[in-house]
This record gives structure tokens, C-alpha cells and sequence, in this order.
């Protein structure tokens, strides 16, 4: 392929995979991810010039279907046990601040 | 092969280096779970300060199991295939009530409500749990290097690393701290430090042995397998922890593995395939080697065929995608609300960000965002849609390649163990320590490293043996081929 | 658009001529429908499916999302999705999951599965009791949320909240994502489209479909157009928690686009918010900045792949639906089968009652009456023997009682679970007056109360009322309302 690796991600682009994924990065972190995932993607483009049209994609290495459980009540964890592995709890759930700004 | 050297004695009592003989000798009451025990946890006070192959070793926990077992003798109960045998799990297996960090500070102190089904099958067998060891950063790495919580350096050469991502696994049992130990391979996970620390490990067919409570990293390629210092012992403890799991839906519905009775059959006309179109860039004293275990085979009896696998030298752009994009969603749920670190911040978005940026390490959050970008709209088919063909493709070399051959054989690692840092600041260096190993996870059979000799400055060298879907019978028959013609040259025993 | 008849409908607010218009626009709405499935545990997890009990005691690591869990699907679940697709005309088809990427407090994981491109139930209808057929796109499987409450809040809203508190409970409940075409032109429409859903829901029983309880949510997508014109930029409505509400929305929505557009201005395609005080929509996020769930094939799943066998075998199984039921009633009784009474009788399950008290003898039209006005609070199963009731109408029918008596007898029967109607009537001293008796006690009034006769004749109907109650009065009840009636206007005339 003609894009050279500076091309193949912008920071654009590295901004918003920063905000999907919920990481906080500087200026200077931004700049260093860019160029280092353009790096890696630029290795990546060996598989550009393959022709997939007539290949289907493989999901899973081992074929099977019809996984079942059946429908049967298990005793599963205690409350108090979990609660108190939390960060934060209170009133028997799990605390949280305030929920806002969370779209996007 | 450093055999002799690791049995040693305890209060006048010779405590033999391989599970299988300490198992046997603690079912018949020749020998105590306490003290085989003991024995492992004085040799870890000797080395581990130097290796740290431990994130944490649970000294009261296993004295407790090991009284169990001495009790269960005592009684005339058997306490299983693996009675009394000291085991180090990695620390990416739940283990209830003990710390489980995946050498993150996200999950640091977090310990789970529940066992991984391997740790409870390895308990039902009686082997005894001696500590969690270290590993790259939710096993993302090659030389556990990526660990929150410090570098497992090689028994072998303390200067060098262990490999990875299962490093302190392998450094245990290469350092004697316990005989066996468990890893998890995604992209040769425990294959490559198996290789780099001179013992042998397995990663089995992708659904023998189950997930349930191994922590993800790319659900599609993890597996579980064990360390040992020899052959049958990676056969014993595949028989005590494989088997259908209804905890997990890609558990193969199936028995467990049956391989201790195939070793001895010899490779006698087994056809051993030679990739002529192997990707290059292995260092020659470790083509060497291979070419040494393709004689050895031979001489053995098998029959050398030559296959072609011309997809294969994709392997590495396909998984550096898919496992990173498996990996961004596995990674989402460390969210700080419900277990693990918290950083706290005015709202609950802005509480995810300081929380994630804080608890994961660089190489970490490189594959998150590569994975999550791979994924994203307008880049799906390009990268994460197109790796899936390319996934495709190299099943199908795989699948043609095993009409000729019943096993293929190739380097494990292109390298032997390197220097601590020499890579640390080129992931992609890094990642292309993957690209023998990375193939049989992307089409899910199985592989195995076994250790033939060794390379440059005396480090050892690991021989990768691969086998289709299921064919990890055929696979024990190679390695134990090679392990006896090493034993027969004088090469370690 | 559609036409269907209001004097036979109680649902019915909205004005509605045939073609239903608002100031010169037509309505396009579209229904999502999320159902709670009514299954013992989670769609993924054995975890208790259950509403209303204390925060956080039905969790496990696959509900929690903790590190290592694994989802396991719920046999059970996937029968009910396919009594729904059946009941609904779809096709049932092989199936897979996908991960729906997402931060938010109450998704564990940080994503949602759900069924994406291969969902088990396409391309189906539903019939409204008008007769006409709203489209189903698909009808998938997918994992409820948590519940979060805002501490702190005015009235419990995420504004101005201190924090929030998450339960897990229902976190994992399977749901079944029912997505109806925009086939529905009128908010009426809608509100029969989910009366007559949560009916089918209930008698399949695949849920207990209540929205008071949240078990059936409803989003409705809203545009408006000219006849003709393109489809208009469409708002998903959010939070509607009753049928009532459900047409409140709709036409409040449908309103305020319709007076954006005539100011000249555009729709936003956004999500609002149902607000029940202020009975208005409210933005609650703007679609511009679109999400991106980064889908992709969960891993941790196999396909979902049911035989014809499975398929057939639950179709056969189904009980008759709503729909049929009515078609039933109507044809026995006579009436419209979309009439109130029916609807009502179906509707509380009691057709096969009304239908057995036909077989026992008695007018079924008059058992429709009788059971819709006396056993509201009886359930499918009345406990008065269909034989006593049809009884009673036998005496009613056949003019031994009027319609007074009748009820009379009625109440006892309800009031004793039964009984023999003719020693009830006899009891209360029941016996039809002969016309000669009633004519002479008529006569007796007609004389006694000369003043209201003559206002009367002179043509106060409501005079009426006066001589009725009298001559009831004078008969001690036995009289027949409709006869006096009768009988004073043959009089006057």
C-alpha cells in the first residue's frame, strides 16, 4: 500500500480510541501511542495486498454449537463477601459517583 | 538438562525432582507431603530473592494442604494423581481467597470468591498450591518484563529474562521451586519461556483444558497448559486438569486426555513435516538445534516430509490484531466499581478514566487501544474483519500441511533468552518473538516445546513440536522421542 | 393508514377518522419491546431470576463480570425466545452473540451480550384485533443491565446526584429485544400493539411482560411525515412505563416535531426522555456523537444452532393464542371479536369457561355478559361449576327470571362457588309475574300515582322513572323492568 506509517492513524483517531477505551492520556502520551501504533499498523499492511474477497472470516478454533445449561438455581456468592472486596459500598450495593457524562 | 542437580535431600530423605516419582512416593507413604513440601520452600528461600518467580507464595495455605494429604495417606484415602506435589500457578488463575493480580496494579489485593476449575481439578488431584507467580501484565509479553510488580529473571542466566508471558511459571519449575507449574498460552504464552528457561510446556487443543476462572486476556486463543522438568510429568498433570468443563461453553465435550501410556510407543514411521516456507529470522545456533531434533527423529524412524504453510508468515499481523481487539473488551470490566483499584474522581466517567490510566501498565494500554481501534467503525474490516480471514488462511495451510505430516516441527523461540531490557523499548521486536508459536493459537491445536540442547552461551534451546485439533498424543510421542535421544547423547542426564 | 372501528374498542384516546393526521402529518412509529423472560435463572448464569428481593443476593462471578467468569447459555431461555419468535410468525434461525461494547455502572463487563446480525427470531408479524399486521423485524436474545439508584438527586434523577447505588440482581436476567417495524400509524395503535403483545407474552408464557415492574419496557421510535413525503428524521422515545403513557408519548412527541418542522426547523435525531409529571419528551442524548459499540462475535459463545426437531416440537407446543381464543368467543357468541367483552374475556383467560357454559346448555352470549360483569375478580378458573351457572340462564332465558332475579341468583353463585339456581330462585321466593299480575299491579300504580302518569302523557319522560320505581316496588322486585317499561308506553300511546 501507498500510506506511509505517519498516515495509517491519525491522532484523531487515537483520541477517540483513548476515549472508548477510558484511558487518560497527555499530550505527549497521544503523540508517542500515534507514532507507535502507526508502527505497528504499517507491519500490519503486509496483509493489504492479500486477496480475502472469497475468504471467510474464523472466529473460533474449534467447532461446536448448542452449549446448554439447564435452567437450575445455584447458590452463588455471598453478598457481603463481594461487597467487601469493592471499592466503594453502601445500603447492600455497590457505590459509584455520581453517573454523568458518560455518553460518547 | 539439569535433572541430577535438583534432587536433593531433606533430613536424610532424597526428595526426587519429578512429579510423577513424588507423587507415587507420597500415595505409597514412602514419602511426606510435608516434607517434599518443605524441601521446595527452602530451595525457594535460597533463590527466589534472585529469580522472583513468585508475585506471592502461600506458605500457610500449602502447609495446610500438605497436611491434608498426609492425612488422607495416613487414612488409607488416595489423595490423587498428583498427591503431595508441590505446584506454582500463574498468577492469572483464580484462586479463592488468595490473591490473583495478573501483575497489575488494577487487580492488586483483589482476591476472587471462587477457584479457576484448572486450580480446583489440580486440588481434587492433591497437588499443593505453593504461590502465584509472576507474569507480563494480564499476559501481555514475551519476557515478563510487563509486570507491575518487578522482572522474572532466567534461572539459567539471572542477567536475562525468563520469557513470557508465563515467565515466573516457567522460572519455578526451571529453578526447582516446584516440580510442575501452570501457564496460559495465547500466542505462546507458555511455549517461548519454556523454551528460554530449558524445560517443557504445553499448550493443548483449545478446549481441552478449561478457561473457567483464567483470567482473559483474547478469549478465542487462551489456554491453559503445565510446566515440568520433563515429558511425562506435562503428561500427568494434562490428565489430572484437562476434560469437558460445563463452566465453560468451548470446553471440548470430552474426556480427559489419556498420554502417560503412549510415550514409550517411539516415532517409528510418524511422518515430521519441515516448513520450507518458514518464516524466517531464527538465529543459527537455534536452526542448529532443529536440525538436530529433525535427525534425531529420523534416526528414531520417523519419515521426514517437507510441507508448505505460505500463509503462515501472516500469523503475526493477524493475532497482534485479534488477541489486542479480544483484549480491549476482556480489559473493559476493570472499571473500578465492583472489585480491584479505585481512584476516585468527581463522576463515574471521569472515575473509569483515573482509574484505568493508573492501573495498567504501557504495553497494556498500547493493546487496549490498538484492539479497540481494530474494532472501531470505519476501521473493522480493514484490520479486526481482515484478521479473521487471514486467521482463516492459515488454518487451511495448517489443515493441508497435516495431510502429509502427522506433526511439524520448528523452532520455538527465533532466540534464546536475551538480555533483561535489550527489548523492553521496540514492542514489535517484542512481538515478533511470537512468530513460531502465534500460528497453532490462531487455529487452536496443539504445541509443545521441549528442550534440545543448548545455543549461544550455553542458554538452552526449545524445539517446538505442533499436531492438529486433538493430536496431542502423536505430540507426546515426538517429544518423548526427542527427550530420549537427548538422554541417550549424554545432552542432559 | 389504517382504518379500524373506535365504537367497538375501549382502548382508544386519540381521535381517529380512518386516516389518522396531525395538522396535515402522518405518524411513523416503530416499537422495541424488551421482555424479562420468566426462567428460574440468569440468561448466562445459575443465578435466581427473580424481582423485587433484596439488593445484591442473586450474583456470581458471570453476573459480577469478575476476571476469569464465563457465560454458559440457559436452555430454558432460548426455548422461550423461540415461543415468542413462533408466536410471533418469525422464522427461528441458527444464531450467534456479539459483544456490544459499552461503559456504564450497571454493565458489568463493559459490554453487553446480545444477538447482532444472526438473531434467533426474523421476520414476523402481529396482528392487532382490528386485523391489521405490524411487521417484526426480529425478535433477539440479549443480558438485562443492573439497576442503578441516584442518592442525593432531586426525586432520585442522575442530576445533581451525590452518587449512585448498583444492584446486580437483575444484572444478566435474560430478555428477549422484540423490534417491531414502523408499521404503526396511530398512537392507538401502538397502545393495541402492546396490549395485544403482552397477552401472547403472558399465555406462552415467556414472561410475566409487566411494565408496572419493569419485566416489559417499551421504546418507541417517532417521526412524522406528508402523506407521501419521505420518512422524517425519527426520536427514540425512552422510559414509557405503562400503555397509557405508551399513546401519550407517542402523540406528545409526534406534536412537538411536527410544530419543529412548521416553524421550519429540523429534527435532531436524538434519544428523549419520558417524563410521566410534566407528560412531555426531554433530550437525553443526541445520536450525532453516535455511539460505537465496537460488535464483534463473543468468543466466550458458540452458535446457537436449533433443529427442526426443537423447533417444531416447541411450535407444537404452544398454546391457542389471544388472537385465535377471540376468533373462538366471537364465532360461539355471535359478537365482534374485537369487541370490548371479548377482548376482557380472553384477555382474563375465562373463554373456556364462557364456552364450557355453552356446552352445559346455557347462551353463551349470555355467559359472555355474565362472566365479563360478575367474575372480574375470578381468574381463568371460576369457581362457580360452568353446569350452575348455565343454569341460571336456562331460568333467564327461558323466562323464569328477570334480568334482576338473574343477577340476583348470579351474585349468590359467586358468593358460594356455585349452587343450584332454581332452589336459589325459589329461595328468594322467584317466580316471573304472569302479564295479568303485572298489568293489575301497573293498573294499581297508574291510579295511585295519577299526578306522574298525567306528566307522563303529557310527555316528561322522565316522569317515567317515578311510575317504574313504584310498580317495582308494589311487585316486590318480581317484576321485569323492560315489561313495565313496555307496558306504561302501550299504555300512554
Amino acid at each position: 500500500m501507498s500510506e506511509t506509517a505517519s498516515e495509517r492513524i491519525s491522532t484523531e483517531a487515537v483520541i477517540k480510541a483513548a476515549r472508548l477505551s477510558r484511558l487518560d492520556l497527555t499530550p505527549t502520551e497521544v503523540a508517542r501511542m500515534t507514532s507507535q501504533l502507526a508502527g505497528m499498523l504499517e507491519h500490519f499492511a503486509d496483509i493489504d495486498a492479500l486477496d480475502l474477497s472469497a475468504v471467510e472470516p474464523m472466529t473460533r478454533p474449534y467447532p461446536l454449537s448448542n452449549v446448554f445449561r439447564q435452567d437450575v438455581v445455584v447458590q452463588g456468592l455471598d453478598r457481603d463477601e463481594v461487597l467487601a472486596h469493592a471499592p466503594a459500598a453502601e445500603e447492600g450495593r455497590f457505590r459509584v459517583p455520581p453517573i454523568v457524562g458518560l455518553d460518547g | 538438562m539439569f535433572r541430577q542437580s535438583l534432587d536433593w535431600t531433606v533430613e536424610m530423605t532424597t526428595i526426587p525432582s519429578t512429579a510423577a516419582a513424588i507423587a507415587d512416593a507420597v500415595r505409597s507413604g514412602a514419602l511426606k507431603a510435608t516434607d517434599v513440601l518443605e524441601a521446595h520452600l527452602a530451595r525457594i528461600a535460597e533463590r527466589e530473592g534472585e529469580i522472583h518467580a513468585f508475585n506471592l507464595v502461600t506458605t500457610d495455605e500449602a502447609r495446610a494442604a500438605a497436611s491434608r494429604i498426609d492425612a488422607d495417606v495416613a487414612a488409607g484415602r488416595d489423595p490423587g494423581l498428583l498427591a503431595g506435589v508441590p505446584i506454582a500457578i500463574k498468577d492469572n488463575m483464580c484462586t479463592r481467597g488468595i490473591a490473583t493480580t495478573c501483575s497489575s496494579k488494577i487487580l492488586e489485593g483483589w482476591r476472587p470468591p471462587y477457584d479457576a476449575t484448572v486450580v480446583q481439578r489440580l486440588a481434587a488431584a492433591g497437588a499443593v498450591t505453593i504461590g502465584k507467580t509472576n507474569l507480563d501484565e494480564f499476559a501481555m509479553g514475551s519476557s515478563t518484563e510487563n509486570s507491575a510488580f518487578g522482572v522474572t529473571y532466567n534461572p539459567r542466566d539471572i542477567t536475562r529474562v525468563s520469557g513470557g508471558s508465563s515467565g515466573g511459571s516457567a522460572a519455578a519449575v526451571a529453578a526447582g521451586f516446584s516440580p510442575i507449574s501452570i501457564g496460559s498460552d495465547t500466542g505462546g504464552s507458555i511455549r517461548q519461556p519454556a523454551a528460554l528457561c530449558g524445560v517443557v510446556g504445553v499448550k493443548p487443543t483449545y478446549g481441552t483444558v478449561s478457561r473457567y476462572g483464567l483470567v482473559a486476556f483474547a478469549s478465542s486463543l487462551d489456554q491453559v497448559g503445565p510446566f515440568s522438568t520433563d515429558v511425562r510429568d506435562s503428561a500427568l498433570v494434562l490428565e489430572a486438569i484437562s476434560g469437558h468443563d460445563p463452566m465453560d461453553s468451548t470446553s471440548i465435550p470430552q474426556g480427559p486426555l489419556s498420554l502417560r501410556g503412549v510415550l514409550s510407543q517411539g516415532v517409528e514411521g510418524l511422518r515430521v513435516g519441515r516448513i520450507t516456507d518458514m518464516p524466517g529470522g531464527a538465529d543459527p545456533d537455534v536452526t542448529e538445534r532443529l536440525e538436530a531434533a529433525f535427525d534425531a527423529l529420523q534416526a528414531a524412524g520417523a519419515i521426514m516430509v517437507d510441507v508448505q504453510m505460505p500463509s503462515m508468515k501472516y500469523g503475526l499481523t493477524a493475532y497482534y490484531l485479534i488477541a489486542p481487539a479480544e483484549a480491549s473488551s476482556n480489559l473493559a470490566r476493570y472499571d473500578g466499581v465492583r472489585f480491584g483499584m479505585r481512584v476516585n474522581a468527581p463522576d463515574t466517567n471521569a472515575m473509569y478514566s483515573a482509574t484505568r490510566s493508573a492501573g495498567f501498565g504501557d504495553e497494556v494500554k498500547r493493546r487496549i487501544m490498538l484492539g479497540t481501534y481494530a474494532l472501531s467503525a470505519g476501521y473493522y474490516d480493514a484490520y479486526y474483519g481482515k484478521a479473521l480471514k487471514v486467521r482463516r488462511l492459515i488454518s487451511e495451510d495448517f489443515d493441508r500441511a497435516y495431510t502429509k505430516a502427522d506433526v511439524l516441527l520448528t523452532p520455538t523461540s527465533p532466540i534464546v533468552a536475551f538480555p533483561v531490557g535489550a527489548k523492553s523499548d521496540d514492542p514489535l521486536a517484542m512481538y515478533l518473538c511470537d512468530v513460531y508459536t502465534i500460528p497453532t493459537n490462531l487455529a487452536g491445536h496443539p504445541a509443545m516445546s521441549v528442550p534440545f540442547g543448548t545455543g549461544a552461551f550455553g542458554l538452552p534451546v526449545g524445539v517446538q513440536i505442533m499436531a492438529p485439533t486433538l493430536g496431542e498424543q502423536t505430540m507426546f510421542r515426538v517429544a518423548a522421542s526427542l527427550e530420549r535421544s537427548m538422554i541417550s547423547s549424554g545432552g542432559g542426564r | 393508514m389504517t382504518q379500524f372501528d373506535m365504537s367497538k374498542n375501549e382502548i382508544k384516546v386519540a381521535p381517529n377518522d380512518g386516516s389518522y393526521l396531525l395538522d396535515g402529518y402522518e405518524l411513523v412509529c416503530g416499537l422495541e419491546v424488551h421482555v424479562e423472560l420468566a426462567t428460574a435463572t440468569k440468561l448466562f448464569s445459575a443465578s435466581a431470576n427473580r424481582f423485587g428481593d433484596e439488593p445484591n443476593t442473586h450474583i456470581d462471578p458471570v453476573t459480577l463480570g469478575l476476571p476469569g467468569a464465563l457465560p454458559v447459555l440457559n436452555r430454558q431461555a432460548v426455548e422461550l425466545a423461540m415461543r415468542i419468535g413462533l408466536a410471533l410468525n418469525c422464522t427461528v434461525q441458527s444464531s450467534t452473540f456479539h459483544r456490544k461494547n459499552y461503559f456504564y455502572p450497571d454493565m458489568p463487563k463493559a459490554y453487553q451480550i446480545s444477538q447482532y446480525d444472526q438473531p434467533i427470531n426474523v421476520n414476523g408479524w402481529l396482528e392487532l384485533p382490528s386485523g391489521k399486521s405490524i411487521g417484526i423485524e426480529r425478535a433477539h436474545l440479549e443480558e438485562d443491565t443492573g439497576k442503578s439508584t441516584h442518592v442525593g438527586g432531586a426525586g432520585g434523577r442522575i442530576h445533581g446526584s451525590a452518587h449512585s447505588l448498583i444492584d446486580f440482581n437483575r444484572a444478566g436476567v435474560p430478555l428477549v429485544e422484540i423490534v417491531g417495524r414502523p408499521d404503526i400509524a396511530t398512537p392507538d395503535e401502538a397502545r393495541q400493539y402492546v396490549t395485544e403483545l403482552r397477552q401472547i407474552l403472558v399465555a406462552i408464557g415467556a414472561s410475566d411482560a409487566k411494565m408496572e415492574e419493569g419485566s416489559m419496557r417499551c421504546d418507541a421510535n417517532v417521526s412524522v411525515r406528508k402523506p407521501g413525503a419521505p420518512l422524517g428524521i425519527r426520536c427514540e422515545i425512552k422510559n414509557v412505563n405503562s400503555v397509557r403513557s405508551l399513546g401519550r408519548a407517542i402523540e406528545y412527541e409526534a406534536r412537538r416535531q411536527i410544530v419543529l418542522l412548521e416553524a421550519g426547523e429540523k429534527i435532531r435525531q436524538e434519544t428523549r426522555h419520558w417524563d410521566e409529571t410534566d407528560g412531555r419528551t426531554h433530550t437525553l442524548r443526541s445520536k450525532e456523537d453516535a455511539d460505537d459499540y465496537r460488535y464483534f462475535l463473543e468468543p466466550d459463545l458458540v452458535p446457537l444452532d436449533p433443529d427442526a426437531a426443537w423447533i417444531e416440537s416447541v411450535r407444537a407446543a404452544l398454546p391457542m393464542l389471544p388472537r385465535e381464543r377471540r376468533n373462538r368467543l366471537a364465532q360461539a357468541t355471535g359478537v365482534a371479536s374485537d369487541a370490548e367483552s371479548i377482548m376482557v374475556i380472553v384477555e382474563r383467560g375465562q373463554d373456556d369457561y364462557v364456552l364450557a357454559v355453552g356446552r352445559a346448555g346455557g347462551d353463551v352470549g349470555r355467559a359472555l355478559v355474565h362472566v365479563k360483569e360478575a367474575f372480574a375478580e375470578q381468574g381463568s378458573n371460576p369457581a362457580v361449576p360452568a353446569g350452575d351457572l348455565a343454569g341460571m340462564i336456562i331460568l333467564e332465558t327461558g323466562g323464569k327470571l328477570t334480568s334482576t332475579q338473574a343477577k340476583t341468583v348470579l351474585g349468590e353463585l359467586v358468593a358460594h362457588g356455585g349452587g343450584d339456581a332454581t332452589a336459589i330462585a325459589a329461595a328468594k321466593g322467584f317466580e316471573a309475574l304472569d302479564n295479568s299480575a303485572l298489568e293489575a299491579i301497573v293498573n294499581q300504580v297508574i291510579a295511585a300515582q295519577s299526578e306522574s302518569w298525567a306528566k307522563y302523557c303529557g310527555g316528561e319522560e322522565k316522569a317515567m322513572g317515578a311510575l317504574v320505581g313504584a310498580i317495582m316496588k308494589a311487585s316486590q322486585g318480581k317484576a321485569d323492568g323492560k315489561a313495565v317499561t313496555a307496558l306504561l308506553q302501550a299504555k300512554r300511546s
